[in-house]
């Protein structure tokens, strides 16, 4: 397939997948601020530093209150991030490649960016539920389109490796929520606000039933394994890896365990790396320093796919070699 | 609702006769128009509106912030052309692209058209789409215009007219289609029982004409079409024909010339291409034959072209017909290659280069209608009874300061359908674009596009200039004389 088309596949299905976890970002800090009372936009201001957006945000808000940052991850239109921005430039990815896409998808995308762009901001916000789960409705149902609708081909394996990667990330930062939410005081680890807060991480990445079959009980180090490792669990971070390589390899057609470009390599050690860990140890490395790491080697992974698949320079005339993809 | 109310006001209608009554092509529409209850019609327009939001078929416009999207103007009260009718227009059609074709094959090769005097030489080179970097090219079948989308209007006698020829990048196609399913999926009881001739089958007559007309290398041929880019204004239309034929959608960028050979860039490397379905024009397909600085085309591609390893449709050079001054000469053309008259008739035209048209025109402008003759669009036309006097002498400035440049027309009477307005209908003026592919055979889509001025008394359908379009339906022969049963 033509890289360019690859390349607006790949960033189409992330940017989607941004818009569904940036609402449940949302959705989940609603939750946790709703149980601690009165310090309530205190609490908004981790939500900007988990996404990654920090400095913007200070420069043109100031201090975060649960308005600023509603407006900054979802209506914002200078924001990259923000919801309505995503579904910009997955609906812009889609139109360059409309030809390439079934038609149900392009129809429902479209769909999408409208109702959030004709969404109005206060009403937004104060049915917030209602307008955080239309969002995700729209993203799954794309997924679902996606599914069911596309031959399992290249660009097939591009758009669900990038989703699975985006899903990585995302889940990791929602993790990493927990660790800049403060408790009232020490003293309150392991008591019900602390398992509340544990149990609405769990319910952000619609989680928390699947993880009450396997676990039972809410304990921090579950947790963090659930989302972190488990085997099973479609958002968590092993299981996303899992299914990203496997796509990788789809394309590249290296067997398992093998690699013929950098991009290979550095994620199937990534994914190696979450296959043989444990959460006790993720822990005792600290939760906040393991995840800043992880972000890290999935960067080095997306620039790694880029250089391969989708840079429109390194394109070898004549010969039989497999470029733009070299080989290492 | 009432269709009482309802004014010919002294146009041709495609749906009424004079006297108010339904045409007996159009009987079966006017009686279920007339059943409907109050607002129904309008509820049916908007949910059409609707569809094509969220099926996001828009356009762009050029002139305004760049991408500007806007969704598609679409009438719900289609238009209905009898089938005997349609195949007259076929018929028509046929001979005229065949000429036509024969004739910009001799423009690039013998041009026998020159030595035996029918076309003055003159007119032929000063044409800005004649390209001399065409000469002697043999494209592969002879076939150098393999889609064209030709004008047509009905004047007040109730005669088709041709307008115009489009051999270049014609566009609309795509909308005929939408057109359809939007009607389709949004107002389905007006179809019932009708014999209505399918428009669906086009991207697939599409891809037969392209793959027919590849070089022939053994494999089975890799078609693509090649698009400026997103801001294009039809962008929507080649990105609908790539899907709907099952090709990718390439931008000049995605292509170069390897080893001899155009090739895209694919994940896996180069991938040869056989055929370009080109949206680009002529002079900016190759930076190293054409505009230098074309950043749109792919260099070293007509080297390629005229090694005969890669096939261009249409062909680069067909413009040279569409110059709207060698569309007077037309029907001499038909005559000279064919030997037939022409089924088709041409609008009366006068070519300003030729000095007594010249004086003719100047001295009736304000009854003509003047046009530049290499503008599509319907941009820089004069409409001589509608024009105030400054605009008249300034018109008459720049016709003198190039008279090759312009033709001058009689004003027509365009007929009229009936548009939805606020709450109930008005006529309208309409044109009628039908498509044609030249491959094997040539085929004409049964239908088209018509385009509607949606201002009140206007005379321009193009949408960039308030213009829509509805569904034309051309009736199978067979069922003219139908029942309305119910």
């Amino acid at each position: 397939m033509l890289s360019r088309v690859a390349d607006s596949v790949f960033w189409l299905s992330r940017y989607i997948e941004r818009a569904e976890n940036v609402a449940r970002f949302l959705d989940v800090n609603m939750h946790l601020t709703l149980d601690l009372g009165d310090s309530i936009d205190q609490q908004w201001e981790p939500l900007v530093a988990t996404t990654g957006d920090h400095k913007q945000f200070t420069e043109r808000y100031g201090q975060p209150s649960r308005d600023s940052v509603w407006r900054f991850l979802t209506f914002d239109h200078e924001n990259p991030n923000s919801i309505v921005s995503c579904l910009y430039s997955a609906r812009e990815s889609a139109r360059t490649i409309r030809g390439s896409l079934p038609s149900e998808l392009w129809e429902e995308l479209n769909k999408f960016y409208l109702f959030v762009r004709g969404a109005a901001v206060e009403d937004a916000l104060e049915h917030s539920n209602a307008f955080l789960s239309e969002v995700k409705r729209y993203s799954q149902l794309l997924v679902g389109i996606t599914e069911s609708l596309m031959s399992q081909n290249e660009a097939w394996h591009f758009a669900r490796m990038g989703r699975n990667l985006e899903r990585a990330d995302k889940t990791s930062r929602i993790l990493d929520v927990k660790y800049f939410i403060l408790l009232p005081s020490s003293a309150e680890v392991g008591t019900p606000l602390d398992v509340i807060q544990w149990s609405a991480l769990l319910k952000s990445a619609s989680a928390l039933e699947m993880y009450r079959r396997v676990q039972g009980r809410i304990a921090p180090d579950q947790v963090v394994g659930f989302l972190m490792l488990d085997r099973d669990f479609p958002r968590s971070v092993r299981f996303c890896l899992n299914r990203a390589e496997e796509s990788l390899r789809a394309i590249t057609g290296s067997a398992e365990g093998m690699f013929q470009i950098r991009a290979e390599m550095l994620l199937g050690r990534l994914r190696a790396e979450f296959e043989f860990t444990q959460a006790a140890d993720i822990i005792q490395s600290g939760l906040h320093e393991f995840i800043d790491r992880f972000q890290r080697s999935l960067n080095e992974v997306d620039s790694a796919i880029f250089d391969n698949f989708f840079a429109t320079q390194p394109v070898i005339t004549g010969g039989e070699q497999l470029s733009p993809v070299t080989t290492e | 609702m009432r269709l009482e109310d309802y004014e010919t006001d002294g146009f041709y209608d495609e749906m009424f006769d004079e006297q108010g009554s339904p045409r007996s092509r159009a009987d079966a529409m006017a009686k279920r128009l007339a059943a409907l209850s109050d607002g129904e019609l309008v509820r049916r327009q908007k949910a059409a509106d609707l569809t094509l939001l969220n099926m996001g078929i828009t356009f762009a416009v050029y002139g305004h912030a760049a991408g500007t999207e806007k969704v598609w103007p679409f009438d719900i009260v289609p238009r209905i052309v009898d089938g005997s009718e349609f195949s007259m227009i076929e018929r028509g059609l046929k001979q005229r692209i065949a000429a036509l074709n024969l004739f910009i094959d001799d423009v690039y090769n013998d041009q026998r058209i020159i030595k035996d005097g029918v076309v003055p030489a003159e007119l032929l080179f000063s044409a800005p789409c004649y390209l001399e970097q065409c000469r002697g090219l043999k494209p592969p079948g002879g076939v150098w215009c393999h889609v064209v989308g030709t004008d047509l209007v009905r004047d007040g006698d109730g005669q088709f007219y041709v307008l115009e020829d489009n051999l270049r990048c014609p566009s609309g196609v795509s909308y005929v289609i939408e057109n359809r399913e939007v009607m389709k999926r949004t107002f389905p009881q007006i179809f019932g029982g009708l014999r209505i001739q399918p428009v669906e089958d086009y991207p697939e007559r599409l891809l037969e004409t392209l793959q027919h007309v590849a070089p022939s290398n053994g494999h089975s041929p890799t078609v693509v079409v090649l698009t400026p880019g997103i801001y294009n204004s039809a962008y929507f239309e080649h990105s609908f024909l790539a899907q709907q034929m099952g090709v990718e959608l390439v931008e000049g960028s995605d292509l170069v010339v390897s080893d001899g050979y155009v090739c895209m860039r694919t994940t896996k490397g180069l991938q040869r291409v056989d055929v370009i379905y080109r949206r680009i024009d002529d002079t900016f397909l190759d930076p190293k034959t054409f505009r230098p600085d074309s950043a749109l085309g792919v260099p070293g591609l007509m080297e390629v072209y005229r090694k005969g390893r890669v096939t261009l449709a249409n062909a680069p050079g067909t413009g040279i017909a569409d110059d709207k001054a060698i569309y007077a000469y037309v029907p001499k053309l038909i005559q000279y290659y064919l030997s037939e008259e022409p089924i088709l008739k041409n609008v009366p035209t006068r070519i300003c280069w030729d000095s007594d048209d010249l004086k003719y025109v100047l001295h009736h402008l304000s009854e003509l209608v003047v046009k530049p003759t290499n503008e599509s669009g319907g941009y820089g036309i004069l409409i001589g009874p509608r024009a105030t006097a400054d605009e008249l002498r300034q018109y008459a400035d720049l016709i003198r300061a190039n008279p090759r440049n312009y033709i001058a027309q009689p004003v027509l009477d365009l007929s009229r359908v009936p548009t939805i307005v606020d709450d109930h209908l008005e006529g309208r003026h309409v044109d009628l674009r039908p498509y044609i592919l030249y491959g094997q055979k040539i085929f004409v889509l049964p239908g088209g596009l018509t385009r509607v001025a949606l201002r009140k008394g206007s005379l321009i359908v193009n949408s960039s200039q308030g213009g829509g379009s509805k569904d034309t339906w051309v009736l199978a022969e067979a069922t003219n004389q139908w029942q309305y049963q119910q």
